[in-house]
């Protein structure tokens, strides 16, 4: 069990102008489920290498518990690093395809048997263990991989991108049971992945980082909710949380021929900037009456169930206009979902609007409770 | 209808069955081939001459892999040919179908499954871990994390006495300008996990001769590959009375077939001290020299030996002060070219031409050891070919119904094992009963249940 701290951790490559990991700070709990989360070349898998020992720190320091470990060999760190590759050997059982890794370290036997016993009980693989894989179902070789990590018992695990090539159905599954079984076996974990949907429902807190930086840490909800900056806000959610362009007038900000609601101390904050950014999640619109809400003609709707997504464009744009201008999405639960064609008035609960600066990127509402 | 992606498209590929899962086509349009374990469905088609490696893979990692095979052929480096990628498969209810990578088979090679086997002689060994490690540091050189070092992802040809090594799989590969000691050290971390991982794998079924043992197969690669590099790129210092010690570094250096483009040499204020490190080395030192002088395109350790004869007949010829140039060109066309054509077109599938001229090199010097004078390199040729070659396997295609296929459960695919009879399918608790820790309706994919994920937190967890 151990805590990981990063210290501006810094990682520049030889001939790189620019850091690939700047000054990363980061305080992960004992038994925590971390995610780092960016798109590609943000700096995941350096900053993963950095704690695995592979990669040179060239500022900063890094801790495992309350070990510097900065300049400690790989094999000095207690870490298991789980590969994007699990081969499963055909030859072998099921319990030595687990445990081979245990023999290379020079684990005795009988030692090693047990590890693989404990682990294949709690992967409910018990029944397989002196089995061939041939047989096993895509989810059995998943756990048989994840049993792989199990048994080396370090003090951190680290996963970079072991999703990455499964399909669609084996993902989302296999993803449930990683982060259960992380919870159950209380191993402190750092997970590296693209995907944010995977982030989200698997990490307890998730890191977010761009260009080597990072953005925000918190929870799931957290980043949801209450996104620090217009980045964090673009990235997390799916569909994405609408950012609207609109000008900033006494009390509030236009977009097409409504104003959007804004507490004035808000609009205080960006001091010079006349325009801002609106940031809507598409499930916090309902539609309105008269003329209240943002005008939309209605492009594209598609029903979900008992809700209805409608894809539009802000009212009073020809059609060519339309081809190239934004697209707003709202969720709307209706029994009966405007047509296509349609223009409709989108209503926003003021509380539920963030406003981020165009010059920084930084969100300027307050914080909300949900 | 799907969608093909391919610099060079091959009209045939088109009307293959791309409607149906690779892994159901049907075995009269398959070849059998060995081949290395596999993630994925991998199938050997033929059509017409050519023979072609089908891998259905998730679209993004297709992609991936399709460009950067081709950046690798175009820097050089000895790896599959990526001929093209299928995308939009469906099949005939429309249900979406994976992408196919599709690339060239590598005509002539050998995967490693049938390589350590019984009776496999140290010294082969030796020289299959050689090439190997000079794959990986050529990959390195040039800025390649493999991300998947292993014995499945690589390909082995013949070269003249020694093996030649290409790189199959890129699906984990990054290409950047150069890589730092970090990533070197990972694909290294991988490269002993896997290798070791093979070679058990190898000797549960059988399939290494009992004297390799994995774990040291695994520190000797580590070993030679830290060598290998120490000597590639590593500073060199000595006394300024030692000069002749650069001359050495860079014979040393060609004799490992790398060429030196930049050497960077500093010295201390006074002089007495030199300091040498090579900045930037090329592989194929000799076949890049043999392809200059005869536009043959061969195998590095081939070259040598090709190089070796070409200046040995000029020696004969006594030509040494006539252009190399011409001398080449009269070496291919009285010597190369006719030995080569002289093998009967039934047996040109069992080696390649320069594999072939080495053995009767080789021959011819036993011959003529035997015979106390010297033996002709025609006459030579044709010895060989009726005492030795007719009775070669082909090795173009190494379709082989011995051994290697022998006992597989599949013969389309060795990831499978041999068909060992274990029945019945033991109780998962996960899958046949209701324990698995995931139990519950099942998230969409690329839609985030923020409801859910609400829901789930405010409930009190054992986190937090
Ligand atoms: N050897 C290198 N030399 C120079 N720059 C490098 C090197 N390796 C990586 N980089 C750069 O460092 C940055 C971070 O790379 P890293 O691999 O950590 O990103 P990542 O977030 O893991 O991306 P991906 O999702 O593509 O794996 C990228 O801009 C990358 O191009
Ligand atoms: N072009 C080719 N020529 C010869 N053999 C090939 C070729 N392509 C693939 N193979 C053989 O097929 C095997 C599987 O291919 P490949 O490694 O690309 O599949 P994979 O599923 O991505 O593997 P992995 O599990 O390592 O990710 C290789 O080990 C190799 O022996
Ligand atoms: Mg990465
Ligand atoms: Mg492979």
């Amino acid at each position: 069990m151990a805590t990981v701290n990063f210290k501006d951790a810094t990682r520049v490559y030889p001939g790189a102008d620019h850091p690939s990991v700047d000054k990363l700070n980061l305080d992960i709990g004992d038994g925590e489920f971390m995610v780092l989360v960016g798109p590609s070349g943000c700096g995941k898998s350096t900053s993963l290498r950095m704690l695995a020992g592979l990669e040179e720190v060239n500022a900063g320091s890094i801790h495992i518990g309350d070990r510097d470990v900065t300049d400690l060999p790989p094999k000095d760190r207690d870490i298991a690093m789980v590969f994007q590759n699990y081969a499963l050997y055909p030859h072998m059982t099921v319990g030595d395809n687990m445990g081979f890794a245990l023999k290379m370290a020079g684990v005795p036997k009988t030692e090693r048997q047990q590890r693989v016993q404990d682990a294949a009980k709690l992967l409910g693989l018990e029944d397989f263990l002196n089995r061939k894989p041939k047989a096993l179902s895509g989810g059995q070789r998943q756990r048989v991989a994840m049993g792989r990590a199990i048994v080396r018992s370090p003090q951190v695990f680290l996963m970079d991108e072991p999703l990455s090539n499964l399909d669609a159905k084996l993902r989302v599954s296999t993803r449930t049971q990683i982060a259960a079984l992380q919870t159950r076996l209380g191993v402190t974990t750092v997970y590296v992945t693209h995907d944010q949907i995977e982030a989200m429902t698997m990490g307890d807190r998730v890191a977010v980082l761009k260009d080597g930086l990072l953005q925000q840490v918190d929870t799931p909800l957290n980043l949801y909710d209450n996104p620090r900056n217009l980045f964090v806000a673009g990235f997390i959610g799916s569909p994405a949380m609408n950012l609207i362009e609109g000008e900033v007038s006494e009390d509030g900000i236009h977009i097409g021929d409504y104003v959007v609601p804004v507490p004035r101390e808000t609009l205080g904050k960006a001091s010079e900037e006349k325009r801002l950014m609106l940031g809507i999640r598409p499930e916090t619109f309902e539609l309105g009456e008269g003329t209240d809400g943002i005008g939309i003609d209605v492009g594209v709707v598609e029903e979900l169930g008992a809700d209805a997504f409608l894809y539009g464009t802000v009212t009073g744009l020809s059609d060519e206009e339309k081809l190239t201008a934004q697209q707003i999405t709202a969720r709307i639960s209706s029994r009966t979902p405007p047509r296509r064609g349609a223009t409709v008035r989108l209503k926003i609960d003021p509380e539920q609007v963030h406003v981020f600066s165009q010059a920084d990127g930084r969100r300027l509402t307050e914080t909300t409770g949900r | 209808m799907p969608r093909f992606l391919s610099a060079q498209p091959d009209a045939r590929l088109i009307t293959l069955p791309w409607d149906t899962p690779l892994a159901d086509w049907p075995a009269e349009m398959l070849v059998a081939l060995p081949r290395g374990i596999s993630r994925h469905v991998v199938r050997f088609v033929r059509v017409g001459s050519e023979v072609y490696a089908l891998k259905e893979v998730l679209e993004h990692l297709a992609l991936h892999e399709y460009r950067l095979l081709r950046d690798l052929v175009r820097i050089d480096i000895p790896s599959v040919e990526a001929n093209g990628v299928v995308l939009s498969r469906f099949d005939p209810d429309g249900e979406p179908l994976d992408p196919v990578l599709i690339t060239k088979h590598l005509q002539f090679s050998l995967p490693y499954r049938s390589l350590f086997s019984r009776g496999v002689r140290q010294d082969t060994v030796n020289r299959l871990v050689d090439a190997m490690v000079v794959l990986l540091a050529r990959l390195h050189l040039s800025g390649f994390l493999w991300g998947d070092v292993s014995l499945s992802n690589t390909l082995f040809r013949r070269d003249a006495g020694s093996f030649a090594a290409y790189l199959v799989d890129a699906e984990t590969g990054e290409l950047h300008e150069s890589l730092s000691d970090g990533q070197r050290e990972h694909d290294l971390s991988i490269a002993r996990t896997n290798l070791f991982g093979e070679f058990c794998d190898l000797e549960a079924g059988g399939l290494l001769d009992q004297s390799l043992e994995p774990l040291i197969l695994v520190e000797t690669i580590e070993n030679r590959y830290r060598e290998l590099w120490g000597e590639l790129t590593g500073v060199e210092e000595f006394d300024g009375s030692e000069m002749h010690r650069i001359e050495s570094r860079v014979r040393r250096l060609n004799a490992l077939g790398f060429d030196v483009a930049e050497l960077d040499i500093t010295t201390d204020f006074a002089g007495s001290t030199i300091r040498i490190q090579p900045k930037v080395v090329d592989a194929g030192h000799h076949s890049r020299r043999l392809l200059r002088l005869t536009g043959l395109d061969t195998e590095e350790n081939q070259a040598r030996r090709l190089l070796n004869d070409l200046d040995y007949y000029r020696a004969r010829t006594d030509q040494q002060n006539a252009d190399e140039a011409v001398v080449a060109h009269q070496w291919l066309t009285q010597l190369f070219e006719p030995v080569v054509s002289s093998v009967p077109p039934g047996m040109r599938a069992k080696l390649e031409p320069a594999e072939f001229y080495h053995e009767v090199l080789e021959h011819r010097w036993y011959s003529s050891e035997r015979a106390g004078r010297e033996i002709d390199v025609h006459d030579a040729a044709q010895s060989y070919i009726s005492t030795v070659l007719h009775q070669l396997p082909d090795e173009a295609l190494a379709v082989s119904t011995e051994d290697t296929l022998a006992g597989l459960a599949n013969p389309f695919d060795p990831s499978m094992g041999f068909a060992d009879a274990d029945d019945g399918q033991p109780y998962d608790p996960w899958e046949d009963g209701d324990e698995a820790p995931a139990a519950g309706a099942e998230p969409a994919e690329d839609f985030l249940d923020i409801a859910a994920l609400r829901a789930r937190t405010d409930k009190p967890t054992l986190r937090s």
